[in-house]
């Protein structure tokens, strides 16, 4: 039997409180149990869990570099299938690593087919290296490479669609998850570890530190996204979507306005316009995976 | 069994012989039929290895990592800027400490693009902890591959290693080689056995961040490594000559050094030219040796030191150019001899694949007579 994720990712790491990836971390093992190798990118969950002489990590673990977790993840099945060994192969990234320096070799991982499960913990920035901007950052957002200011409202562009890239190399199995909602996180990593082939799973890992706000939220701001439709969960089988969770939607604002790197959309006056262009992007988000939840009237 | 054979394919057989389990290679010319072959041999069930074709060199180099890590015997093939494509990887490779082999057939670098040999590319790798070993011919480029292996997958050493051969002169070039059979390739090379591997049964973190009370002992073990690494080499050859007959184990090798007065130092090809032009000067009664490094990694100093100790002076041939400075090889033989009050010449020479003759080496040894050195040989006039 797999042991829990408190027995395979070990307390006394170095993350912060109220960590969204380390959250992750644990979720992840307990849904992977102990015969798996993880690869790890270089970033926060590397430094924060593996600081020489000590690990975190109770499952074979490799570090090599920021960009090629999903190539050496290629080596080590390739090297477990000529020894007839059956370990579980999960690669591991945060959202720089994966949207950005790394898209090369999950490219070249997806498209040779390799039987690994690359799982993305999504904060949203460069977190490890000082809240810069990544192709994960969604709109709007103020970072240390595009921070709000006279001239500029942040982050000028929306959050790249990698899963439905990924899903276009013919990934069998493609999920989005949010840690507010840890069952749902289990059970898409054990379907993505089942299924044959190269799986996706991108986990919204909130940031205390990087968004700004209080440690004991993270729950609570991973729910937010969701219920105002800014992260939606949904699962792609063989390229179409077949499930998204259903919402009684929030306004954004209600997640907006929890968070430091948002603060310029409502000081020094609220920015409608702005708010309004987030909004557009949930609807937009609503339709396309049709989350909005009928309440039936009598 | 001596056959005639494209150097390329020589070495395929040694690689195949030396039952590699993963195989992860992006093609590059002139490395290219290197890993064809390679490819035939799997797809005709000849070699029982996962072949891996990856989309770059870097992702190579990032999968060997990974299935060496995981317990396999692991090989590759590069040069030139598949290579520099590398350079993140290579060091990693050596300071996880697991024992890859890779082929490079050197290539110089761009820019201007250049497909043809300089030794630029290797050279360029000369300080992140890999084992760089340079062969003279097609038959030493074959054998340096069983070496290269047991010497890298010695627990006292666990260190990656080049082979490395001259591309095209070497590489593409039909010449008489003495094949082994598996059962004597076998019988020097045992299967493989990894120090560590990533285990479910048994979990270790490879690759961890270090801080700096940790990082500068890391760096010293990959060198101490290297160090030891002299005695496994010389250790391997002496097992390898006793089997085989043919003798590496020497980290340099002198030819007509014992009473010349100008020697040549030189790595690769250009040693065989060498020699001839060496035995013409010498029918004329110019007193001319060559003393050929085999392992520019570890570099044997105190052996070239030795080797040279009776000569008036020594011409340094550099198939590259640390740029600013000198050639590679010429400030490390300079360093090797620093004290023997002997004069060390460096000449740039034949990069990018400009032809060497033996009227070349000549003149590079007219010019050391005269004390002319520490320049690029061959220039078009207009540039001067």
């Amino acid at each position: 039997m797999a042991g829990s994720g408190c027995d395979l990712f070990e307390f006394g790491h170095r993350a912060c409180g109220g960590c969204g990836a380390a959250l992750a971390a644990r979720l992840i093992l307990d849904a992977a149990g102990k015969d798996t190798i993880v690869c790890s990118s270089t970033g926060c969950m590397e430094v924060f869990s593996t600081p020489y002489p000590e690990t975190a990590w109770k499952v074979p673990w490799i570090h090599s570099l920021f960009e090629n977790n999903s190539a050496v993840a290629s080596g080590v099945e390739a090297s477990l299938k000529k020894q007839g060994r059956k370990e579980k192969v999960i690669a591991l990234g945060g959202d720089g690593a994966t949207f950005d320096i790394g898209v090369l070799c999950i490219s070249g991982a997806f498209e040779r087919g390799h039987d690994i499960t690359y799982i993305c913990y999504d904060n949203e920035a460069y977190m490890n290296t000082g809240i810069q901007r990544s192709g994960a950052t969604p709109y709007d957002a103020s970072t240390t490479t595009s921070p709000a200011g006279k001239c500029s409202l942040g982050n000028k562009r929306q959050k790249k669609d990698l899963p439905a890239i990924l899903a276009a190399h013919g990934a069998p199995y493609v999920a989005t998850a949010s840690i507010a909602y840890p069952a749902d996180v289990k059970k898409k990593i054990q379907k993505a570890l089942e299924t044959k082939g190269p799986c996706y799973v991108q986990i919204h890992a909130p940031c205390c530190t990087g968004w700004g706000f209080e440690g004991e939220k993270t729950m609570a701001i991973g729910k937010l996204a969701v219920e105002t439709g800014l992260w939606v969960n949904y699962e792609m089988e063989e390229g179409k979507v077949t499930r998204a969770k259903k919402v009684v939607r929030k306004p954004v604002e209600e997640y907006l306005k929890e968070q430091k790197r948002f603060r310029h959309l409502f000081k020094p006056k609220r920015n409608d316009e702005e708010i309004g262009k987030i909004q557009a992007i949930a609807d937009r988000n609503a339709e396309r995976y049709g989350i909005d939840l009928k309440i039936k009237k009598d | 069994m001596m056959e005639i054979m494209e150097g390329s394919h020589a070495v395929a057989h040694a690689v195949k012989q030396c039952r590699p389990q993963v195989i992860a290679a992006y093609p590059i010319t002139p490395q290219t039929h290197i890993v064809e072959a390679l490819a035939d041999m799997v797809a005709d069930c000849h070699l029982d290895a996962e072949y891996v074709t990856v989309e770059s060199e870097f992702s190579a180099l990032s999968a060997c990592l990974g299935a060496s890590a995981a317990g396999s015997r692991v090989y590759s093939a590069t040069t030139s800027q598949g290579l520099a494509l590398m350079f993140e990887v290579c060091y990693n490779v050596a300071g996880m400490r697991l024992p890859i082999v890779m082929t490079i057939v050197n290539r110089s670098l761009g820019a201007p693009l250049s497909i043809w040999n300089d030794q630029q590319d290797s050279i360029s790798l000369r300080d992140s902890g890999w084992l760089q070993y340079y062969a003279q011919d097609n038959q030493e480029a074959t054998d340096l591959h069983y070496i290269a292996y047991k010497v890298a997958e010695d627990h006292d050493i666990l260190l990656p290693a080049f082979v490395c051969l001259d591309g095209f002169i070497l590489s593409h070039t039909y010449e008489p080689v003495e094949m082994l059979t598996q059962e004597q390739v076998d019988s020097f090379l045992p299967a493989f056995s990894p120090y560590q591997r990533l285990d479910a049964d048994d979990p270790i973190s490879f690759g961890m961040y270090a801080t700096p009370e940790y990082y500068m002992e890391f760096r010293y073990e990959i060198d101490r490594a290297m160090q030891r690494s002299k005695k496994a080499f010389s250790a391997a050859g002496k097992e390898f000559a006793d089997l085989f007959g043919r003798d590496y184990s020497a980290p340099v090798e002198g030819y007509r050094l014992d009473d010349a007065d100008t020697a040549l130092v030189a790595m690769g090809s250009i040693c065989g030219t060498a020699k001839d032009a060496i035995d013409e000067m010498r029918s004329s009664g110019r007193k001319v040796g060559l003393l050929n490094v085999r392992t520019f990694r570890p570099f044997p100093g105190p052996e070239i030191a030795k080797a040279l100790s009776g000569v008036s002076r020594v011409a340094v041939l550099d198939k590259n150019i640390s740029l600013g400075a000198k050639g590679a090889m010429g400030i490390e033989v300079k360093d090797a001899l620093y004290g023997s009050g002997i004069p060390v010449l460096d000449y740039i020479i034949a990069l990018g694949g400009r032809d060497v003759r033996k009227k070349d080496i000549a003149a590079v040894v007219d010019m050391a007579e005269k004390n002319q050195g520490d320049l690029f040989y061959g220039l078009r006039k207009e540039v001067l």
